[in-house]
């Protein structure tokens, strides 16, 4: 079974000459700094307006990747299927998997395919892993926020963790919201031509942008200063948030970064990524302090101040 | 965006603000019944914002919070009883009660579901006939009448394996427990908005009356609250008492009748135990004689053996207006939103999960 699937699904789909051997391993030059990265996902719907499983593992990958500032080069991508799952649906994750990857510029070139029995998975499983190329003198981490750097996001929060959200069993909500998924590797090679002055590129997936602050705060030894006013939610998210008792600030995205940058660079960073399709809605939010060492604390719509926290669990719809 | 950006706007919540420092003089103890209302109180900041003579005091008001140890013991031991299928809110799941919590019930292998509305709990039923559905109903009258829907639903299309177990409860009879005890004085009360949309501010007529303490029906963006705070403390300058509503898009003076006669059809007043209270008379909801074939602990035969309480957990007294999170020696250090030890501090409600989540001062 997982052979013929490999065969009838999976090699034309990622057509590629290091694939083609099916050889254990694909072999392959490459040189300087690498970044490696992996993940699995498990989405419930594997499909979701605005994207599907396959690509959001890909894009997923190539943004953990680019986050580094590497230039994503090859992935691997391994499906666990269970039984039962529509070969349609199992073609068109493919697709939308290879099509993400040939956008990105990168190259599946490993594989593999298991097939278990039904209750074992559900629906589909995928976990990738990525290397890429960090090209010299680009030095980015979580730990190098310093004061005075201005944090800027790169548009709407929120988008894909409701645009899932409405698709689940028991709280279909009708919205015309789509998921944000995508590739940010090339936007962020224009931010990284812009200025040389980058410190910090997170992208803000599960917790959302109120985790990946705090994380980034912890680790730089540092405090964050955020403004809720300047940060962009679309009124769809606001409003089944508001209905659902959720915070935007800790629902997910999948094609959003959060930048650390010096604050003389700030607007010319800014500018680059507003000129990318997926940084139009960018803005600065925030800086970092000397001050409150650990944590992120907003100032709130109407001029006070309060911590944003980690995510604590997982998010749960409240009773009244 | 108009749902909620024209209740934040900046110079207005200034401009109340002023306001309020302005006319502010003699000390003002005020209590937000509602824990939605000491979360947005919070969330936004606005304790900061007020002078120091004014003192906002967390209420009872939060629905998960109140539900006393033994009520909850209920219903980890239904949902361990075989073919029972518990559904109930997502915010249930964590709250510990004497020994576990649902989601551990659920990692033991009990059939819990999360659901959004009571008639999500229906549509489980009807998809598995050979089990039983049993609704763990909790709330105030926000969610009593949804509830009443569903047993009366369940009745007209003759679902036999659906039952709820009641543990509703009626907010004026509380606070009127709570003033009768003496134990906190109050300047003013932010009455409920949700409750309040359902019951009518004509609800708390009693508190003015037989109490002389100003009341006023609040909603939960932060201009509302403001609001709710200039209008306070206009009838303390004034020292007339009555009630009056700064949610006027979302409540009447009468209430929702449609909604008040679906709990009145299905439902009757009963004493019932609140956490930190105790027993109030006619504080909660059970199901009137026609509908007790309903009635989980009546239906089910389960023991949630002997009740226990966390030791040090002040919960009862916070919910009661007498200490505050910060007062508690458990705060923040032993009891947090990962590792709770109260209800306090799991429910997004709760006053000790919002001091935690939001306060400057942790």
């Amino acid at each position: 079974m997982s052979h013929d699937l490999v065969a009838r699904r999976f090699l034309p789909a990622f057509n590629n000459p290091h694939l083609a051997k099916l050889d254990d391993a694909a072999i392959f030059d490459i040189q300087g700094h690498l970044a490696f990265t992996t993940d699995s996902y498990v989405i419930t719907p594997i499909f979701f307006p605005g994207g599907d499983i396959g690509k959001l593992a890909v894009c997923g990958t190539i943004n953990d990747l680019a986050m580094m500032g590497a230039v994503p080069l090859y992935l691997s991508l391994s499906f666990i299927i269970e039984e039962g799952l529509p070969e349609d649906e199992l073609q068109a994750i493919v697709d939308s998997a290879q099509r993400a990857a040939a956008d990105a510029g990168a190259m599946i070139i490993a594989g593999d395919t298991k097939v278990v029995p039904r209750g074992s998975a559900d629906k589909l499983f995928v976990n990738t892993s990525g290397i890429g190329a960090v090209p010299t003198g680009i030095h980015l981490s979580g730990g190098n926020a310093r004061a005075g750097d201005r944090v800027i996001l790169s548009g709407t929060i929120g988008d894909h963790g409701i645009a899932v959200l409405s698709q689940r069993e028991g709280l279909s909500f009708s919205t015309t919201l789509q998921s944000d998924c995508a590739s940010l590797n090339e936007m962020v090679a224009q931010m990284l031509e812009a200025s040389s002055n980058i410190h910090c590129l997170r992208d803000p997936t599960r917790g959302g942008l109120a985790t990946t602050l705090n994380e980034i705060a912890a680790q730089s030894g540092v405090g964050i200063r955020i403004e809720e006013a300047t940060i962009p939610v679309r009124r769809e998210v606001q409003a089944a948030c508001e209905m659902l008792g959720f915070d935007p600030l800790y629902v997910a995205n999948e094609g959003k970064l959060v930048a650390v940058v010096a604050s003389e660079d700030a607007e010319q960073v800014l500018r680059a990524m507003q000129r990318n399709e997926h940084g139009r809605e960018a803005a600065i939010i925030g800086e970092v302090t000397a001050e409150s060492v650990g944590r992120v604390v907003m100032k709130t719509s109407i001029g006070a101040s309060r911590i944003v926290d980690m995510l604590v669990g997982d998010i749960l719809p409240r009773i009244c | 965006m108009k749902l909620t950006s024209e209740f934040r706007r900046s110079e207005l919540a200034q401009g109340l603000v002023s306001r309020i420092h302005r006319r502010s003089k003699a000390p003002a103890r005020l209590m937000e019944f509602c824990g939605g209302h000491t979360v947005a109180i919070l969330k936004h900041g606005i304790r900061q914002l007020l002078p120091p003579t004014i003192e906002m005091l967390s209420g009872p008001g939060c629905p998960v919070c109140v539900t006393a140890n033994a009520d909850l013991d209920k219903a980890m031991a239904l949902a361990k009883v075989p073919g029972v299928i518990l559904a109930t809110f997502g915010d249930m799941l964590k709250i510990p009660g004497s020994n576990s919590s649902l989601q551990e019930a659920k990692a033991e292998g009990a059939d819990v579901r999360i659901v959004y509305s009571t008639m999500d709990g229906l549509d489980i039923a009807r998809q598995n006939p050979e089990k039983s559905v049993v609704f763990l109903g909790i709330g105030f009258e926000t969610t009593a009448p949804t509830l009443a829907a569903s047993v009366l639903q369940a009745e007209q299309e003759g679902i036999e394996n659906y039952y709820i177990l009641s543990q509703h409860k009626l907010c004026p009879p509380v606070t009127r427990a709570l003033l009768d005890s003496g134990e906190v004085k109050l300047q003013g009360i932010v009455c409920p908005g949700h409750v309040s949309v359902i019951i009518g501010s004509r609800s708390w007529e009693f508190i003015p009356r037989d109490y002389g303490i100003p009341c006023v029906v609040s909603g939960f963006e932060p201009l509302d609250i403001l609001q709710c705070i200039d209008m306070l403390l206009t009838q303390i300058e004034s020292g007339i008492s009555t009630v009056e509503i700064a949610y006027r898009r979302g409540v009447r003076p009468e209430g929702n009748q449609t909604a008040q006669e679906l709990m009145k059809e299905v439902f009757e007043p009963c004493p019932t135990s609140w956490r930190g209270v105790g027993i109030v008379p006619q504080s909660g909801l059970r199901l009137r004689e026609r509908y007790r074939r309903f009635d989980a602990e009546l239906a089910f035969d389960f023991d949630p053996g002997p009740t226990k309480e966390h030791q040090g957990c002040i919960c009862g007294e916070i919910l009661r207006g007498v200490k505050t999170p910060r007062d508690c020696p458990l705060f923040a250090k032993v009891c947090n939103p990962e590792q709770p030890v109260g209800s306090c501090m799991v429910s997004s409600e709760g006053s000790c999960a919002a001091y935690y989540l939001y306060g400057l001062d942790r």
